[in-house]
């Protein structure tokens, strides 16, 4: 049965559905929901509700209990995620599995706190030190910022690794309808994890490889289960693409704009189709490929100064021309205005 | 290197040269031969460090260095209470940081300074284990000074071992928050300036400052008496924490031979001599804190939690048939935070869901909620909502003067304005758009509430769009308004929008004529 709920909110309600309980954060408009939500809604079910002191100390209260075998996530917004990256890095790095929520705003800096793309790289490049890759998933809807996040865990716990639900301002804020259903989860049995029993004694969770073969042999395990997850893994939906002569590339709330922008251009009798990436990493670079192979040109939009747009250049690799459109600071482009947009690039291709 | 450690300072002398590795060798010797040794190994210890890379027989820690003798102290503590199958022990980053090679326990590195950060959610998600914090001066009392100040707020039921030994071993002798005045460092190479540096953190002291600390003692390293007095101490810091009591705190003043340029002997009569005028070894807490546990949250099911069981689901679903063509419509309503504006908006999706409709809500958030003006975006469609961003709107519902005018050009051609006011701005016009004037805030008034002007307008809106059918509306007030009072009032407010809009259709006619002038 459907009921309404905001985007920050369906995050945690998915989190608990997935058998997290355990969340440890630290407010920040706009991603301050997630944190009150859990706030009211872990305990009741038995889990544990922390504000830290910092988002230094949450992400790495997020190791702890990822150490001890326990589902467990945060949520934060850009400047809040340039403090958890340090934490980030030892959470790959020790193949430690969480999920961690970017509701991302605009920056740099303090910024403000209106929707922006502008973490993609700090996300999907991974922004703290060393070889790593974090799962980025990016819900587009309140129902997705449900299953994705739930997605996330499963992933997480799959590849031993964090995985980023990575949604913007507009999509934590907005109120959709939320469809869920309750079913037992038994997440799957960590016997890695250091829990303080006779079982788990010898178990150790570090990120340190003090040998020079053995930090290599370290990272060359997690790029085997990086590229199995490449295989297995990517995500995307394609509206109107059979016949698409130009392709719209976006995602979170810009593929919801594009969605509306393409039915319009249908309207107007332009074939127009859609392209949304759901993992940004790994990439559906396989799909957009293919997806493109027919079409005459590529936009992508983003709330960014052209970040997204990089992985669509190595996915097609010059074989289709790429075109960017970004806003940012907070602006959202309008149908009207991606539509003309679409219209002027489009007279420029005869 | 153990064995070495209980020894008295004169035996010590003596014993100096020898090399750990052959004591080691020695000790493992005797063992096979069937004595017992005198100074046997806690078998919390590994046998052989195994994770270390070569001389798997001995610790990294240089001769005289006051880890190892921590080390063994807790060991034998955990031994003795028969802990080790169920402690986690925290390693940090600094010469300790490879604890994990020698404690045959759980164990878990972690990053530089966050030890209490990452015990804190350990002990959470396995409260009945034993979780140590194993941290330096430089980890604890400088990168992670917040972590340990608000663990140990918390009252977090973990035993913190702070090691200060003044100095940044591991790195190779930098200054560190706990360096002693004129001490020589690295980097202080002409002794610390207190101008410059500041003074020595007191950490044990500053701790014990705050409220919900069980267990605070500094304790010293420097001969042995004082060590078999930091033996007793870890080990109640231990059972303290065994026993539930409370978060535990044990700070060891330690020597730093090697860094500190001194040999072992002189490094531990340094400590007795130098350091302990600036940290006066003390209980500075013991006792059990009285922690309001506040009111305990009730369990419940996580459908109850998530409303997602069918019983929370018991609303009125509206059994009004949508009696009206519907058309998708996109709503923007704007006004004053505190206005109601983002509530009006909620009210709708909430009415368009039950219809069956695709719905979404998107507001204005942040510091504009708080005060300003605030807005939302509203759409209800028949299909698949694309943008919930509402550029165009068909229906911009504005609530005061200052939203009419900023949002009246965005209305779609054909547009509808809904205006709280008996008038529209003489000097306004919205080409192409109907403009309405409702005095929303006297009706409401009347009614008794002047917060009942949104409900009002969303009367006026059903009456004037019918896109959505007055029953449903009134299903929903009934499902949201929980008070009865509050709730009659807003029936009356959704009754009189709707009946002035049926008695004053003209007014409409007139605004608009006029908006075309």
């Amino acid at each position: 049965m459907r009921q309404l709920c905001k985007g920050n909110v369906a995050v945690v309600k998915g989190a608990i559905l997935a058998g997290c309980r355990a969340y440890y954060g630290y407010p920040i408009t706009p991603a301050s929901e997630i944190a009150e939500s859990a706030a009211l809604y872990f305990p009741q079910v038995g889990g544990t509700f922390l504000q830290a002191e910092s988002e230094v100390a949450a992400i790495n209260m997020v190791y702890g209990a990822a150490a001890a075998g326990t589902r467990v996530m945060t949520g934060s917004s850009g400047p809040g995620l340039s403090l958890m990256q340090e934490g980030m890095s030892y959470l790959a790095g020790a193949e430690l599995p969480c999920v961690i929520v970017d509701v991302m705003r605009g920056g740099p800096g303090l910024g403000n706190i209106a929707p922006e793309q502008s973490d993609y790289f700090a996300m999907v490049k991974g922004g703290g030190h060393g070889n790593y890759r974090n799962i980025v998933l990016a819900p587009a809807s309140v129902q997705e910022m449900a299953e994705l996040t739930m997605l996330a865990f499963e992933l997480a716990d799959k590849y031993r690794n964090p995985a980023v639900v990575l949604a913007d301002g507009f999509i934590g804020q907005m109120v959709e309808p939320l469809d869920l259903e309750y079913r037992e989860i038994h997440p799957p049995e960590k016997s890695w994890a250091v829990k303080g029993t006779p079982e788990t004694r010898a178990n150790l969770v570090s990120s340190i490889c003090l040998e020079t073969d053995e930090l290599e042999e370290h990272q060359r395990r997690m790029e085997a289960k990086y590229i199995r997850a490449q295989e297995a893994e990517p995500l995307c939906e394609l509206c109107y693409t059979e016949d698409a002569e130009i392709l719209l590339v976006g995602y979170g709330i810009v593929s919801r704009v594009l969605l509306s922008t393409v039915d319009a251009l249908r309207k107007e009798g332009v074939k127009a189709g859609l392209f949304r990436p759901i993992t940004l990493w790994p990439y559906p670079s396989k799909t957009l490929a293919k997806a493109a192979r027919k079409v005459e040109k590529v936009i992508v939009v983003e709330l960014s100064n052209g970040q997204m747009v990089e992985d669509v250049h190595l996915a097609l690799n010059g074989k289709v021309p790429v075109e960017f459109y970004g806003r940012v600071g907070g602006n959202v482009p309008s149908v009207a205005e991606l539509q003309q947009l679409v219209l002027t690039r489009m007279s420029a291709m005869v | 290197m153990e064995v070495e450690s209980v020894i008295g300072v004169d035996g010590l002398e003596a014993k100096s040269e020898v090399t750990a590795e052959a004591q080691s060798k020695a000790s493992l010797e005797v063992s096979k031969d069937g004595y017992e040794p005198i100074h046997s190994k806690s078998p919390v210890f590994f046998d052989l460090y195994q994770r270390k890379s070569e001389l798997k027989h001995q610790t990294h820690y240089c001769p005289g260095c006051g880890h190892g003798v921590v080390h063994k102290l807790i060991a034998e503590a955990l031994q003795e209470l028969g802990l080790q199958d169920s402690t986690i022990f925290v390693s940090p980053v600094g010469c300790s940081v490879f604890a994990y090679y020698y404690f045959d326990v759980g164990n878990v590195q972690v990053a530089h300074g966050r030890a209490p950060a990452s015990a804190t959610a350990i002990k959470r998600s396995c409260p009945e284990k034993i979780v140590i914090s194993y941290q330096g001066d430089g980890d604890l009392a400088a990168i992670g000074t917040a972590e340990i100040v608000h663990a140990a707020n918390r009252g977090e039921k973990i035993t913190v071992f702070f090691v200060n030994n003044g100095i940044y071993g591991m790195t190779g002798g930098q200054m560190a928050p706990t360096t002693l005045v004129g001490q020589k460092s690295t980097t202080s190479p002409w002794g610390r300036r207190p101008a410059n540096e500041g003074f020595p953190l007191h950490m044990a002291e500053l701790l014990a400052t705050l409220e919900a600390p069980a267990y605070i003692e500094r304790v010293a390293l420097s001969d042995n008496k004082n060590i078999m007095k930091a033996r007793r101490v870890i080990r109640k810091a231990l059972e303290i924490q065994r026993d539930d009591a409370g978060f535990s705190f044990v700070e060891i003043l330690s020597p730093c031979p090697t860094i500190w340029g001194k040999n072992p002997v002189e490094a531990r009569r340094w400590v007795l001599e130098k350091m302990t005028p600036t940290f006066p070894l003390n209980v500075f807490r013991d006792r059990r804190p009285e922690v309001p546990t506040g009111d305990e949250p009730l369990q419940r099911t996580v459908g109850d939690v998530l409303e997602i069981t069918p019983k929370t689901h018991l609303h009125n679903v509206s059994t009004t048939k949508r009696a009206y063509h519907f058309k998708n419509v996109t709503i923007k309503v704007a006004g004053f935070g505190g206005q109601g504006v983002l509530l009006l908006g909620q009210l709708l999706i909430e009415m368009g869901m039950r219809e069956g409709l695709e719905v979404s809500w998107l507001p204005s958030y942040g510091p504009e909620m708080r005060s300003g003006s605030a807005h939302c975006h509203v759409c209800l469609s028949r299909e698949r909502i694309g943008s919930p961003l509402v550029s165009r709107p068909d229906v911009l519902v504005a609530m005061n003067e200052f939203s009419l005018r900023k949002f009246a050009s965005e209305v779609a051609t054909g547009g509808l304005i809904l205006y709280n006011g008996a008038s529209v701005p003489a000097d306004f016009s919205a080409p192409g758009a109907q403009v309405v004037g409702i005095p929303a805030a006297e009706i409401a008034d009347k009614l008794g509430s002047t917060k009942a002007a949104n409900i009002v307008m969303m009367g006026a809106l059903l009456e004037e769009t019918e896109c959505l059918a007055p029953g449903t509306a009134l299903s929903v007030l009934e499902d949201k308004v929980k008070k009865p009072d509050l709730l009659e009032i807003d029936r009356r407010a959704l009754f009189a929008g709707r009946l002035f809009i049926d008695d004053n259709a003209h007014i409409g006619a007139v605004s608009q004529s006029d908006g075309f002038a």
